[in-house]
């Protein structure tokens, strides 16, 4: 119905509709342009750091500036980039997966989407009133509780409200995928990008409070006058170091588990082969989704905790690389005597394997805690985390979007251009981060605004600016892909891979209550089980009947839009009480919007029989 | 532990790939070049995983290409459906056990050298020397307790000793990073005071850098550790001690300088062996083999940083114009002049790429 309203009214009516939306399809559309833009914001904040680095003693951007380009570098790619396009996937894909008709809590989805947007704007608002923050990423105090201006202060507040979305849609997908699931669907028949979403989603409900206690101690200290961070009355700059890690190092499972998932349907599809080992890949993702709480303090073995807890905390880090390890086999014994086809989704996933190899190895040498005092915040660092996140999640994200684009749009993406995309990206991915391994040893350490001549960093940092700009040349190949594919390509059919799981069974983009009867599952890949005894498509599990469906609503937007002007005024509030108008402005409509929510009947709205059979009539369904 | 190591370096593959790291970086700034115990310690301790996540990546990178040339799909074989294997217990148990046993390999060498580095069990004996270290936004001052001296960005240590340094902060967290000789440790505030040691092997200018952003100039934070001789050292000592903050120097120019420093600058400065000030411990200045850190020690950049520090150094404490550029001339003299033991000055600096 909505999408019969969107092509009916024009641009006005299909704005109000995406922001009225409860449709997982549409708010996976939704964070997918979301994501893009900061990907895109992240990606220019990185080129303008290579830049500075290009050469010693460059002036290229001032000190203080360029700590604000790292921070927001790492805070945008992690937080509004990488996030977001994860959650645009499972949007997508999940409940199609599973044989849903959408996730669990619709207006919940909405919610978590509006609030990562409205959070992520508020972050990049910063750079316009005054400079946005300049701590790091990782925002250790005190440097944090003392940074002068409003940065920090931008930073705490932007991430609280985006980080609270995250949080609604990791429980959303958790009591989704639990709740949900078509009949026959049983937990050990999940395709690896549900089970990966699910365990995900399980890490960032335990990991996100972690981060929401720190940045309300954080909010208290600098906009309150708090000292839980100050040593002078008493308080203690490690426990920001605690909370922030013991979020933050389950958040790096959180980006790179949903990739685990994608790539692994991915070489079982092109490969034309089930995956080897389900499940031993089920525990294996499992298994790091719960060590990954077990090894936060790897990333402080400097701070002085002592030689056993570093210890411990160094064995149970490398205990990490078994159940790793076991899904690189996995994956190269899945493509084992299948028939492998190289489409760009296959390329990119195929070199994720040694890029991500390489990034988990050094992740093994920075585990031994006592190398870990060379290795520790030097380059070394630099270069293996963004093996890991972008040989892993960066590009993981290009493979799913390869692969599931032609379910969420209808097309599939221009398959020479994707390939002409790749090439400079993976060789200039390794030109920009492989030398970083070796600038890091040879004495330089991270977030350095300059490094000085006659140290012997020239020819590393060079090499490394060039490779930058390669992946950059790679980065607009595929945004023109994107544009030159809605252009010209023609639509598809709904299973263009010869595919075997649940997505593929229906028209690409699928109708707007994804399954006209919620198929029968009769085994893991559904659709290949199907395939092989000669069936067109799944079995019905229910007769054909009227289908219940939420209703969209505005509210959402307007409680995430109450809570962004409320963030501004609980910042400015520390230079001029008035201020504190718009924090109550602000949290009146949030609240006055869940009022609403409260009292008014929602019951939603049904699609009657008759309106299935015309559609199926017009080919649904098949 | 060095024994046991000592076997590892047999393996020809081990000492290939020394060889080839340490090719990598300036000497006396390279972690992969070490002229200390800890350093030493830490590139072999290096070595030993590099070996062993080599042969982990040979073995995988032969399978992947092995896989990826010989299952493409070839001209014709559209239709062919491979046969749908489920999984392989006996392999999947092998390549469960054997990196398990090959992490196991690497575990207790870390574990040891942990150990090792975090050993503080001589720190309380008479001989034994602490070095109180105390990271500033952007210099660092070195306090000597027992011996009584106090001097900023440049540290004398005797080579061939274990020196203990209690590293602690004044305002942010920094970090303490020398890697030719020892690793890094971090320098919180508060109560949270970590120890490390440094053990030179050779006399040697060794180059330092803050490991821990600490604001717009954290890569302007850089220290020096002149190791020397012991008996050197206790030259050293001795000149340090015997420092006279009073003594008047030899042209009217730099007499005019002292007076100017007295009256402006000692607020926050000092010269001999009083205690961390606001700003840096100025004793010995003349010596010194970079001024704040990072630059030439001629006078003509010293006038420029005492004019406008910030220009140098951005977000640094020390306030611009507290004197004319003639006033910063003669306070200039005054500094350079600050020659208090030229100990150390006879050890060339290898910083070069040759």
């Amino acid at each position: 119905m909505s999408t019969t309203a969107a092509q009916k009214g024009g641009l006005g009516a299909a704005i109000w509709d995406y922001l009225t939306t409860v449709d997982h399809k549409k708010i996976a559309h939704l964070y997918l342009v979301a994501g893009g833009l900061f990907f895109l914001i992240g990606g220019l904040e990185a080129m303008l750091i290579r830049i500075q680095l290009m050469k010693p003693d460059n002036n290229f951007l001032a000190a203080g500036l360029y700590n604000e380009m790292i921070t927001m570098h790492g805070t945008t790619m992690i937080f509004l980039a990488a996030m977001p396009l994860i959650f645009a996937l499972m949007n997508a894909v999940v409940p199609l997966q599973i044989g849903a008709r959408d996730v669990a809590f619709p207006f919940l989805n909405s919610l978590g989407f509006w609030l990562f947007l409205f959070g992520g704007l508020m972050l990049n608002v910063s750079w316009f009133t005054g400079g946005a923050p300049d701590a790091g990423w990782t925002n250790y105090a005190p440097l944090s509780t003392t940074s002068p201006g409003h940065g920090v202060d931008y930073y705490v507040m932007g991430l609280q409200i985006s980080g609270a979305g995250t949080l609604i849609g990791g429980i959303n997908f958790l009591v989704t995928i639990v709740n949900m699931r078509a009949p026959g669907m049983t937990y050990m028949r999940m395709p690896l990008f549900t089970w990966s979403t699910f365990v995900t989603s399980t890490l960032i409900l335990f990991a996100f409070p972690a981060l929401t206690v720190g940045l309300f101690l954080m909010m208290f200290d600098r906009m309150f006058g708090a000292a839980f961070f100050d040593v002078a009355k008493g308080g203690n700059v490690i426990i920001w170091e605690h909370l922030f890690w013991i979020f933050g190092h389950p958040e790096v499972y959180i980006l790179i588990l949903p990739l685990f998932g994608a790539f692994s349907d991915i070489f079982s599809t092109f490969s034309k082969k089930r995956l080897f080992g389900y499940s031993a890949m089920v525990f294996a993702t499992v298994l790091i989704g719960f060590l990954g709480f077990m090894v936060w303090a790897h990333h402080m073995f400097t701070v002085g905790m002592g030689p056993i807890a570093n210890s411990i905390f160094a064995v149970a880090t490398m205990a990490i690389a078994v159940p790793t390890g076991i899904k690189i086999f996995n994956w190269l014994f899945t493509m084992w005597g299948g028939q492998i086809r190289m489409t760009s989704a296959m390329l990119w996933s195929v070199a994720f394997i040694p890029s991500f190899t390489i990034g988990g190895m050094t992740g093994v040498m920075l585990a031994a805690a006592a190398a870990d005092f060379q290795y520790h915040d030097t380059y070394f660092v630099v270069g293996h985390f963004h093996y890991v996140i972008v040989g892993g999640v960066v590009f993981g994200i290009f493979a799913a979007l390869h692969y599931w684009w032609p379910k969420m749009f209808g097309k599939v993406l221009n398959e020479k251009l994707g390939k002409l995309a790749f090439w400079p990206f993976f060789i200039g991915f390794h030109l920009t981060f492989f030398i970083q391994h070796f600038l890091g040893l040879m004495g330089m350490p991270r977030r350095y605004w300059v490094f000085l001549e006659g140290q012997g960093l020239e020819a590393g940092n060079m090499i490394s600016t060039i490779g930058a700009f390669l992946m950059a040349i790679g980065s607009v190949i595929f945004l023109i892909n994107v544009v030159y594919t809605a252009v010209k390509e023609k639509k598809v059919s709904g299973d263009p891979w010869d595919g075997r799981t649940l997505e593929w069974t229906m028209p690409s983009p699928p109708p707007h209550y994804n399954f006209v009867q919620t198929p029968l599952v009769r085994g893991l890949d559904p659709l290949w089980v199907e395939k092989t005894e000669g069936k067109e498509g799944m079995t019905p599990a229910e007769p054909l009947g009227d289908i219940h469906m939420p209703n969209a609503s505005i509210l959402p937007f307007t409680m995430s839009l109450g809570l962004f002007i409320a963030g501004f005024g609980f910042i400015y509030q520390t230079d001029d009480k008035t201020w504190l108008v718009a924090a109550v402005v602000g949290m009146a409509i949030t609240l006055g919007s869940m009022l609403i929510r409260s009292l008014k009947d929602d019951l939603g709205h049904h699609i009657h029989k008759e309106e299935l059979e015309e559609d199926i009539k017009k080919g649904v369904g098949k | 532990m060095r024994g046991w190591m000592g076997k590892f370096r047999t393996l020809a593959l081990f000492g290939a790939l020394t060889l080839i790291l340490s090719g990598c970086g300036v000497d006396n700034l390279s972690a992969l070049k070490p002229k200390g115990y800890g350093a030493e310690l830490l590139l072999d301790l290096m070595m030993i995983s590099i070996a062993i996540m080599i042969f982990v990546f040979v073995i995988v990178m032969a399978i992947y290409a092995f896989v990826l040339i010989r299952y493409r799909q070839k001209k014709g074989q559209e239709h062919v459906i491979p046969k749908q294997t489920e999984g392989n217990k006996a392999l999947e148990v092998i390549w469960t056990v054997i990196p398990i046993i090959l992490l196991l390999v690497l575990a207790v060498p870390t574990v040891q050298a942990t150990f090792d580095l975090a050993d503080q069990s001589s720190q309380e004996d008479e001989s034994a020397m602490t070095i109180e270290v105390t990271g500033n936004q952007y210099w660092w001052h070195f306090n000597y307790p027992k011996e009584e001296i106090a001097i900023s960005q440049e540290m004398y240590i005797p080579t061939g000793e274990r020196v203990y340094l209690n590293l602690k902060s004044s305002d942010v967290i920094h970090s303490f990073w020398l890697p030719s000789i020892a690793g890094k440790m971090d320098t919180n505030p508060g109560e949270n005071m970590n120890t490390m040691y440094l053990e030179a092997y050779e006399e040697g200018v060794y180059w330092g850098h803050c490991a821990e952003l600490c604001g717009p100039s954290h890569s302007l934070m850089d220290f020096r550790v002149v190791a020397v001789s012991p008996d050197k050292f206790e030259q050293w000592k001795e000149d340090m001690q015997n420092v006279d903050p009073e003594a008047t120097p030899e042209t009217t120019q730099a007499q005019e300088g002292q007076e100017l420093f007295n009256n402006n600058c000692m607020s926050c400065h000092a010269i001999g062996g009083s205690s961390a000030g606001v700003g840096p411990n100025l004793t010995n200045f003349g010596n010194r083999e970079k001024l704040a850190g990072i630059m030439e020690p001629s006078k003509e950049n010293l006038v420029d940083w005492i004019v406008n520090p910030d220009e140098f150094k951005p977000g640094n404490n020390m306030p611009a114009n507290i004197v004319g550029e003639e006033e910063a001339s003669k306070i200039a003299d005054y500094l350079l002049q600050l020659k208090h033991s030229d100990v150390g000055n006879d050890i060339p600096t290898k910083n070069t790429d040759k």
